[in-house]
């Protein structure tokens, strides 16, 4: 018997894009408010994780074709990075900074350079928790 | 008095997350159980909210909208393990 999932289907394809703009709005809270990197790239994976129960894995990765692995690798080297451009700008080792600079339609917005190391913490939280989820339903 | 009520609040959905506990537990069907969880994590939402409200900060609202994405997350993958036996599928056929 050919089963029917229409309706989960139709409820995820509406939910994960809330889902992904209250990562978004996690993510960039993290700096004043709760929120943050770890909890803003949980929530990006558990999105992919019900797009990955709706649906089945082969179709999601032609339309996402991530590799997971890969993902993990480039934010743990952007965290890295932004230790190391300290280093080259004569500061200690992990040294950040922040600045207030007015755009032209948002008015004044604080830019942080840990907004980059958190953005590091985000793509290695999102690849670590896939790469496990997607290698232990691999064999079913 | 307001703070009274809230702590009625908070000792009637307690009284209901133990109820669902019973559910959880003594159900004979595996469904029984599931929907139990989703009643008792919809419970613990509503006793963030009220906590909230009695510790009177707005650190807490990120929260309850997490745990309201992980039941729906976690009740979504436990039905499909009843009705599939694997959660995430290779090819859907």
């Amino acid at each position: 018997m050919k089963t029917n999932d229409v309706i989960l289907q139709t409820v995820t394809t509406v939910t994960v894009f809330i889902i992904l703009t209250f990562a978004a709005y996690l993510f960039f809270a993290g700096h004043h408010d709760p929120g943050g990197g770890f909890i803003g790239g949980l929530m990006i994976a558990s999105a992919l994780i019900l797009l990955y129960l709706a649906f089945d894995i082969e179709l999601i990765h032609k339309g996402l074709p991530f590799d997971y692995k890969l993902l993990m690798g480039v934010g743990m080297a952007l965290s890295l990075l932004t230790g190391i451009g300290a280093i080259v700008l004569q500061h200690p080792f992990l040294s950040h900074t922040f600045e207030y600079v007015d755009f032209p339609f948002f008015g004044e917005i604080e830019l942080a350079t840990s907004v980059l190391f958190e953005l590091g913490v985000t793509l290695a939280v999102v690849g670590a928790t896939l790469t496990i989820i997607l290698s232990i339903s691999e064999d079913v | 008095m307001f703070d009274a009520v809230l702590l009625v609040m908070l000792i009637m959905l307690a009284i209901s997350i133990l109820v669902g506990l019973y559910r959880a537990i003594q159900g004979p069907s595996m469904a029984d159980r599931v929907i139990a969880l989703d009643l008792i994590g919809i419970m613990m939402i509503a006793l963030i909210g009220v906590v909230s409200i009695y510790l009177e900060t707005q650190a807490f609202l990120e929260a309850i909208l997490v745990l309201g994405i992980l039941a729906f997350i976690g009740t979504v993958a436990f039905a499909r393990f009843i009705e599939r036996g694997a959660v995430i599928e290779r090819k859907r056929d």
